[in-house]
């Protein structure tokens, strides 16, 4: 981007005081306080989902009740792996990073449809309002994988539980196709798909799995609330249906489904590493065409989660190799990452930080996913606590920890302020601490052949629960650490100049925070995204 | 109102934002046609299964009425296509007759699907515990049925959409909103009811015509 | 160090055949795991501390790596990723291959207990006697949702599923109590859903099994031969003709077709039957049980209802016995156009 149309000093008016009335925000359609709206939505739910967790593992902290009855317990989890997943991890970096900085990296006044994008915004309300109300009177306790016949034939609440998803699956749709759009249709002049920036093919690969496969699972969660009310047998063997029908189809959606949950966080990576280490990506092409092989082969791996179900010998064989091949192109982009670091400037920011806790539980979770692919092993992991560790590292470890490196890269060029950086170290600290405090204790516990969704335990394997639940709580402490001391920083922080960072990435060009149409003048794309080898000079005050 | 006259601001052309539409419908029918391909995939799998139960149940649904329904929505396609080319050349009143046989053929497509569906009706040929049907007591006969009663059911609320789809555009059309330069709606609109009609050339020989 | 490994990762005992086996590619995959993130982590601690910015305005070089390193971080790490999943599945083969040799036992999975049961008796809830050193092939079956049949100290996982039948296989190496954990959710108390192996020496179990066949045949009065009341103590549609047999039921219900002085059993089974007095019912299981115990409740048309009850002289297990071999009288279309499952192959080789 051509520097002779940055701009200068940071104007008084921006995107968040250009207008203030309730009105404004509810009927916006301005990509950036859309972004700002899913990231207060997401927050709540990632609160909401992280108190299921922390009243799990409080229940296991004896090997018998503790202080809830069992359906309860169940219905916990049930509660926490739906919130979770849907509510929490799929909209994270798309809605709320992909909103707010997509058209701003393609020199865009805004994504292709924003009329469409503010009914996402009331798609996701209106899907949590079910899933709420259904949590509200009990709630499902089928887990959130809704294996059928148990789904379809227990009685408590399953079916606001299956229409709030449903509903929810729209929204992740349109964000979807508005994403695909925007990226073919309103590149600025100059920007050819070899400009983009790498968080931008991550976001376009992210969309393409989402609109591909979100539509299987509205068909899976359509048939299964059919069998539930009027069991029209389709899943229920008594009236010759098969119950591997539902696993097949269902993790047809959720297995491409793990891959929009990191792929942005890959995508953010990209950004920060190049940023923290102020030195190209080490093979652009390679990461680029990653995403897109992530997004391909990740369709044909989903029966991996099924080598002990009762499929063929011949299936089970053909997923794990398939498995091992989509592995390759996380192990491209991490060499890429650690290789980008080689020869660079680094400075060690809480950004910085996140995207080492990334690298480290990137390797360990993705080569424990290899292991689980290896299918003479899963059958002593599968269903047990080593499957559920394995997950968390990439949900938890992996996805989040690339969630938090992106708030505190973006903080400052959404809000105007600067974060105080030492809290922001002690906070990461807690949390890289606290994540395996809680999470290796669970691959140990797998070992031992600990279940997973057990309400009760033997005795035997009460330390590991211990050690797992006190490492929950440290964990909890760290977000609560994050989250006063950004919404402190609403308010007190330091006000960030347009580039705090000395970041090349195009989205810095543009006040801090931004105007409300982005630019003045529409920028032009006359070089590489990621390129240091002329100085930046940080601007951490507004001159 | 005329959408497209003056480009919205955030796109660079009005030939930019066309084609940005058209881009986002192929999207769109691409979840669509996902969405119908688990059915179809169930299909195949209790197909396999009780074999000797499809090819009963196939042989006991109304082929003849089926053939008429193709007819009737073939014909639907061809109307909103001359629509579409009609919008082209800046004539709406013609367009909207167009769309309105379109509308038309969809009524006409579910009332006849539903005669098919009292008719199953009244002999208990139903899904799952309601099966009474007793000229087929094969394995797996209910199956037939769930599956039928499935892709048929949702492909209907699909026709069904596409002829509010049609009447809205048809009533657009009537007020003579469209021309050369804006036309999308149509174009975009008889995609949709193309994709709907093309669901029904798969679903027509899967479930009436092999035996 | 097979030992020292095994502690160390906290893994069971390897108490099966395979165990041992199982666990050395555990060991060769999680070890490698640990290096490599060991070894990225500090390639990029060393890498910040070697390259870290020394001054405001420092720019970098921009770096190309040469396709060979591109090609080779992607051939490593894939011909890893393949020699795991070749042999991974090379055991998972064996873990799934009964020898021809195995002893079967039928495992009936329901919310929330495990059922056991020998091909010729006894049957038992909770607890599963094998001999040591000689292989076993359960074949799994659930009567209500999916269950998944768990043995850490085996290895071996299975999930139940209702409708059909699902297989594995174990050699016990020793004499021990080994548990047994359900591994697929299934509801409220699928984590009491226990249960346990008791591997016995090879001798112990042949005596135990003896000594509870003979034990059942002894509770039984008398005539029956001990092979045929054995089989019909695990085989209820057999059980259920003998008990017709000896109720009398055959006075008037005949099982070919033919018309007598009650509806005939050919068929019966799910039959639309209209009623003396208006109205229909499906013979399902409700209406046979009623009809054994309640018999002028609903009378069918066009029969007199001349039959007596048999409230308090057949228990519920009887009832349902008989029950079962009504549905089993089902005539030539649906023997023909049965389903494919469920399936049960005799051990290959």
């Amino acid at each position: 981007m051509s520097l002779s149309a940055a701009e200068a000093a940071p104007p008084t008016r921006n995107y968040l005081n250009a207008e203030t009335t309730l009105r404004s925000w509810l009927l916006t359609t301005d990509h950036k306080r859309i972004g700002v709206m899913y990231l207060v939505m997401i927050l709540i739910s990632l609160f909401v989902g992280g108190m299921f967790a922390l009243l799990l593992r409080f229940e296991l902290l004896t090997p018998g009740p503790t202080y809830i009855d069992a359906i309860t317990y169940n219905r916990f989890f049930t509660l926490h792996g739906i919130i979770m997943v849907w509510f929490f991890l799929i909209p994270s970096i798309p809605s709320v990073f992909g909103n707010f900085f997509l058209p701003i990296m393609l020199g865009a006044r805004d994504v292709a449809f924003p009329r469409l994008n503010l009914a996402s915004v009331y798609i996701y309300v209106i899907g949590a309002a079910f899933t709420l109300g259904a949590m509200i009177h009990g709630g499902a306790d089928t887990g959130w994988t809704f294996y059928t016949p148990y789904s379809s034939t227990t009685a408590t609440t399953v079916t606001p539980v299956l229409l709030g998803i449903f509903i929810l699956g729209f929204s992740t749709i349109l964000t979807g196709i508005n994403f695909i759009v925007t990226v073919h249709t309103m590149r600025g002049p100059g920007q050819t798909w070899m400009r983009l920036p790498l968080f931008v093919w991550a976001i376009y690969g992210t969309s393409i799995i989402q609109v591909l496969a979100t539509p299987v699972l509205g068909l899976t969660l359509l048939l299964l609330f059919v069998e539930h009310a009027f069991n029209f047998g389709l899943f229920d063997p008594a009236r010759g249906g098969d119950p591997l029908l539902f696993q097949h189809l269902f993790w047809f959606y959720s297995h491409p489904a793990v891959y929009i949950m990191i792929l942005p966080g890959m995508g953010v990576i990209s950004e920060t590493v190049s940023c923290f280490a102020r030195k190209n990506i080490l093979s652009y092409k390679a990461v680029a065409y990653s995403s897109l092989g992530i997004a391909f082969v990740g369709f044909f791996t989903w029966g991996h989660h099924m080598f002990v179900s009762g499929q063929s010998n011949f299936d089970s064989g053909a997923f794990g190799v398939l498995s091992m091949f989509v592995a390759i192109f996380t192990s491209i982009k991490v060499f890429t990452w650690v290789g980008t670091m080689y020869g660079g400037a680094i400075t060690f920011k809480t950004p910085f930080a996140y995207i080492c806790g990334f690298l480290f539980f990137l390797v360990f979770g993705g080569m424990t996913g290899i292991a689980v692919a290896t299918i003479s092993l899963d059958v002593h992991w599968h269903d047990t606590y080593f499957v559920v560790a394995h997950f968390h590292f990439i949900m938890v470890g992996a996805a989040l920890m690339a969630f938090l490196a992106g708030l505190h890269y973006w903080f400052p060029k959404m809000f105007g302020r600067s974060y105080p950086e030492g809290w922001g170290l002690v906070a990461a600290s807690l949390i890289i601490l606290g994540f395996n405090a809680t999470f290796i204790p669970q691959f140990l516990l797998g070992n031992m052949g600990m279940p997973r969704r057990y309400y009760n335990y033997p005795e035997k394997f009460q330390t590991l629960h211990v050690a797992s639940s006190a490492g929950a709580t440290l964990l909890f402490f760290g977000f609560l650490i994050i989250f006063i001391y950004l919404v402190l920083a609403l308010k007190y922080g330091q006000p960030a100049g347009d580039n705090p960072w000395g970041s090349r990435g195009f989205e810095w060009n543009t006040s801090s925070p931004p105007l409300p149409h982005n630019f003045e003048k529409a920028p032009v794309f006359d070089r590489e995204p990621h390129d240091y080898t002329t100085p930046v000079l940080e601007v951490s005050h507004a001159s | 109102m005329h959408p497209e006259a003056i480009a919205e601001s955030h796109f660079s052309s009005p030939e930019v934002q066309r084609h940005a539409a058209r881009l986002g419908m192929w999207a769109f029918l691409a979840t669509e046609i996902l969405l119908f391909a688990g059915l179809f995939v169930g299909y195949m799998e209790y197909r396999s299964l009780y074999h000797e139960s499809f090819v009963q149940g196939g042989k006991h649904l109304d082929a003849v009425l089926a053939t008429i329904e193709t007819a009737v929505l073939i014909t639907g396609s061809f109307a909103v296509a001359m629509a579409h080319h009609y919008t082209l050349t800046d004539r709406n009143g013609r367009a909207a007759v167009g769309l309105l046989i379109g509308a038309a053929t969809g009524i006409a497509f579910l009332a006849l699907h539903g005669v098919e569906y009292v008719t199953h009706f009244r002999e208990g040929a139903l899904p799952g515990k309601y099966y009474t049907f007793p000229e087929i007591r094969t394995a797996g006969a209910s199956m037939f049925f769930t599956v039928y009663f499935l892709l048929t059911g949702l492909h209907s609320l699909h026709v069904l959409a596409g002829t509010g789809v049609l009447v809205g555009l048809a009533v657009l059309a009537a007020r003579g909103t469209f021309s050369h330069q804006n036309y999308s709606a149509v174009e975009n609109g008889g995609l949709y009811w193309h994709l709907v009609d093309l669901i029904w050339i798969f679903l027509y020989p899967l479930l009436y015509l092999i035996s | 160090m097979n030992e020292f490994l095994r502690r160390v990762l906290f893994l069971p005992e390897q108490a099966s055949s395979l165990a041992r086996q199982v666990d050395q590619l555990h060991y060769f995959v999680i070890i490698t795991t640990l290096v490599m993130s060991t070894a990225v982590g500090l390639t990029a601690l060393f890498f910040f501390v070697r390259f870290r910015r020394r001054s405001a305005t420092q720019t970098t070089r921009h770096l190309q790596p040469p396709v060979w390193v591109e090609a080779l971080f992607i051939a490593v790490p894939l011909g890893f990723f393949l020699a795991w999943v070749y042999r991974g599945y090379h055991d998972f083969l064996l873990l799934t291959t009964p020898p021809s040799n195995s002893m079967d036992v039928y495992v009936m999975a329901k919310q929330w207990m495990w059922k056991f049961s020998y091909p010729d008796g006894p049957n038992s809830a909770g607890v599963l006697r094998v001999p040591a050193n000689r292989p076993v092939r359960l074949l799994l079956t659930s009567r209500d949702v999916i269950h998944s049949f768990f043995v850490p100290a085996f290895r071996i996982k299975r999930d139940a599923l209702p409708g059909r039948y699902t297989e594995t296989w174990f050699e016990a190496l020793e004499p021990g109590h080994y548990p047994v954990y359900c591994a697929e959710f299934c509801g409220t108390n699928h984590s009491n859903m226990l249960a346990e192996v008791v591997v016995m020496r090879p001798e112990e179990f042949d005596s135990w099994l003896v000594e509870q066949r003979r034990g059942r045949v002894a509770q039984q009065d008398g005539s029956q031969t001990p092979d045929e009341d054995l089989s019909a103590l695990t085989n209820p549609v057999r059980q259920g003709e003998q008990l017709a047999v000896r109720y009398g039921c055959f006075k008037c219900h005949t099982v070919d077709g033919s018309p007598h002085i009650g509806p005939t059993w050919l068929d019966l089974y799910l039959r639309r039957e209209a009623l003396e007095g208006g109205g229909t019912v499906i013979a399902d299981e409700t209406y046979m049980t009623e009809s054994m115990m309640d018999p002028l409740a609903k009378v069918v048309r066009g029969f007199n209802p001349v039959m007596p009850s048999f409230k308090g002289r057949l228990s519920g297990p009887e009832a349902a016995a008989i029950v079962e071999f009504i549905k089993s009288l089902r005539s030539e279309p649906l023997e023909q156009a049965r389903s494919r499952r469920p399936v049960y192959e005799p051990i290959r080789r």
